[in-house]
């Protein structure tokens, strides 16, 4: 066991799994010689040479495109899309594409590729490089979508992604990349679709992923001394979506709040909030809530933008007033 | 006609015998699209159908000039270069049919017909869409080290859209083995090139590239198979992608019923006369064939597809429990 950041968790994981298959390669905007525009992909190219680890125009389109043939073809391409915001100029490749070409083809051809995207509000990067899109994608039915938080998550979920014959839309978020946690020696791939219970609470279910299950579990231990019990389940993956461990939680505590970090309209927290309420009025003993950003882009000042992410003190004030219901 | 820049270095000559051949397919997909019009105006083929007749001659030559192992890639007016790869006529009748046996199992339909065992990797119904894509298919083979090219078929129009330059670009840097081929019929749906592109010879474009760029007779078979052996086999020896431009034309409307109002008098009627399997039966004709063996030829090849149409009509449609598979593996 060793402490590492999330950023070291993912160059390992994207050396392991390079180093497994002859078949990953690496490519995208400044990934190779400079070691990518976050230093995620740093000393790749040194360990698995050019022909391995590729710096590709600024053709996001080329970029996915390039990807999917060469899935098609049998490849295991790990592409990187520097912003997920620019997931918006290939959006062809991704939601036309990608999720299509098994079915249209009758199941002619496996799609096994990965696209690391950093999403993420929090370091002022204003409107068009700090959004988390992965909503983009959850009405296109044949993506996956990755959404780890801490590094031990990061490492077995990437290794995961690329071992999957599905394609993978992996999201990294800006303000992980220096946190740290623990790392097994010989870490194992962590399946997709198995939430994590973070924390285990009676009184109310909290669902979030990426930066907001910190918040989640530090607003937790507020509630706590509140003599509020929170569970927190971090998804992990939204596609496919653990939606047995998050009822059975439900089931149990009776209350939901969903934390995101997004507008609310069209989000996997509303998606989700509209299953468990068909499914299971009964077990309900309030309204499942929503704690996400407003409808508006995201702001650049600092005072703006802290009002537009979810914070601590907004989730302990809607845990309480779902708790006391 | 106009014929410029073609130039071959060291232009093979192909055979009679290979020549027959290509008509004998040309014809197949010339009878196919025949059925698959009179089945769309009949209602038994649902959507749309966009034919390629007037353009055999471009798939038919450039299939010819790769082997089974290179792959191609088309647009939704695909049938031609599907079949001219070696799809089966009665599997690619099943997919427009929508039936079970389809070549995509009756999920993709007219605008999507692919055959992977023959390397039709796809027909793509977004403009441009699959031109990114076969850079990453032609990727592979150089990864793996296989002296395998990727043939990409699209039309004038789709010179204009984002992903052409993107994909241009990146397969000239990367120096992909990608063959890319212009079918130029002079409109993008109803808009005359002009209208839409500030340059009449499209390859012209590939100089931005740095790549080369050629434009050809496509109605002239033997030509567009000599050019695209020639920058196949340049391709293969790792000099990079080629922009080809074919000048062809469509004898049909865009898709559906379109009337092709939009023609100016007298230029279908010119086109007509240089019809792709007109203009090879001729040259047979020069080059020793009796026109009663041509006649055999046209008869055999109606027969085929009429045999193959019976076949697939007499499929079944896909099971229910398909509908939800196939979306992940
Ligand atoms: C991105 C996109 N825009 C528009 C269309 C609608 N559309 C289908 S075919 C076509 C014309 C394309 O013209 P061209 O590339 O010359 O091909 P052709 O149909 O002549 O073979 C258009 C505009 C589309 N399918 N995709
Ligand atoms: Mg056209």
């Amino acid at each position: 066991m060793s402490t590492v950041t999330f950023r070291e968790a993912l160059i390992r994981a994207m050396g392991d799994a390079l180093e497994e298959d002859e078949r990953v390669f690496l490519f995208g905007e400044d990934v190779a010689a400079a070691g990518g525009s976050f230093k995620l992909t740093e000393g790749l190219l040194e360990r698995f040479g050019p022909k391995r680890v590729r710096d590709t125009p600024i053709s996001e389109q080329a970029i996915i495109g390039t990807a999917i043939g060469a899935a098609v073809m049998g490849l295991r391409p790990l592409a990187e899309i520097m912003f997920a915001d620019f997931a918006a100029v290939c959006f062809d490749g991704i939601a036309n594409e990608i999720p299509k070409y098994r079915y249209m083809t009758g199941g002619q051809v496996s799609m096994p590729l990965t696209i690391r995207m950093c999403n993420g509000a929090g370091g002022g990067f204003g409107a068009q490089h700090s959004q988390s899109v992965e909503n983009w994608f959850l009405n296109v039915p044949g993506l996956k979508l990755v959404v780890p938080a801490t590094p031990a998550d990061a490492y077995g979920l990437l290794r995961s992604a690329i071992r999957d014959p599905d394609p993978v839309l992996f999201f990294e978020h800006k303000s992980l990349f220096n946190t740290k946690g623990e790392l097994p020696d010989a870490p194992a791939p962590i399946p997709l679709g198995l939430a994590e219970t973070v924390r285990h609470g009676e009184h109310v279910t909290v669902v979030a992923t990426q930066m907001m299950r910190h918040h989640a579990m530090r607003a937790a231990d507020e509630l706590a001394v509140a003599g509020i019990e929170a569970e927190v389940i971090d998804p992990r993956t939204l596609v496919p979506l653990d939606y047995a461990t998050i009822a059975a939680s439900v089931d149990r505590t009776g209350r939901l709040v969903v934390v995101q970090e997004c507008p609310n309209s069209g989000s996997w927290g509303a998606t989700l909030v509209a299953r468990l309420v068909g499914e299971r009025l009964e077990h309900l003993d309030a309204p499942p809530a929503l704690v996400g950003a407003p409808d508006t882009p995201i702001p650049y000042s600092g005072a703006l933008e802290e009002l537009w992410i979810p914070s601590v003190e907004r989730i302990v004030e809607q845990v309480k007033r779902t708790v006391s219901y | 006609m106009p014929k410029e820049n073609l130039t071959v270095a060291n232009p093979p000559a192909a055979t009679p015998e290979e020549q027959f051949d290509w008509l004998h397919t040309m014809l197949q997909i010339r009878y196919f699209e025949d059925e698959c019009h009179r089945m769309f105006a009949q209602g038994l083929v649902r959507g749309s159908t966009h034919l390629c007749q007037g353009q055999e001659g471009v798939v038919v030559g450039a299939c010819r000039a790769v082997g089974i192992d290179d792959k191609v890639l088309c647009t939704y007016r695909g049938h031609g270069a599907v079949i001219a790869k070696g799809a089966p006529l009665d599997r690619a009748f099943a997919e427009i049919l929508g039936k079970a046996n389809g070549l995509c199992a009756g999920k993709g339909g007219s605008m999507h017909l692919t055959d992977m065992a023959v390397g039709a990797v796809g027909s793509f119904a977004i403009v441009g869409g699959h031109l990114p894509i076969a850079l990453g298919v032609a990727f592979e083979a150089q990864y793996n080290e296989r002296q395998e090219v990727t043939l990409c078929f699209f039309g004038d129009g789709s010179t204009n859209i984002g992903a052409f330059h993107e994909a241009l670009n990146m397969a000239s840097v990367w120096k992909l083995p990608v063959i890319f081929i212009c079918e130029n019929n002079l409109y993008g749906e109803y808009s005359p090139l002009a209208t839409t592109t500030p340059i009449e010879r499209l390859a012209q474009r590939a100089d931005s590239y740095g790549m080369p760029g050629v434009t050809i007779d496509g109605n002239d078979v033997e030509g567009v198979w000599r050019t695209v052996s020639d920058y196949a086999a340049r391709a293969r020896a790792g000099a990079g992608p080629v922009l080809v431009e074919a000048l062809t034309y469509r004898q049909k409307g865009h898709s559906r019923s379109d009337p092709a109002k939009y023609r100016p008098t007298g230029e279908l009627e010119a086109w007509l006369e240089r019809d792709p399997i007109r203009l090879l039966e001729t040259k047979l004709e020069h080059l020793g064939l009796e026109r009663g063996h041509l006649d055999d030829l046209r008869a055999t090849a109606e027969q085929e597809v009429m045999d193959a149409l019976e076949r697939a009509r007499g499929w079944p449609d896909p099971n229910p429990e398909r509908l939800e598979e196939d979306v992940y593996a």
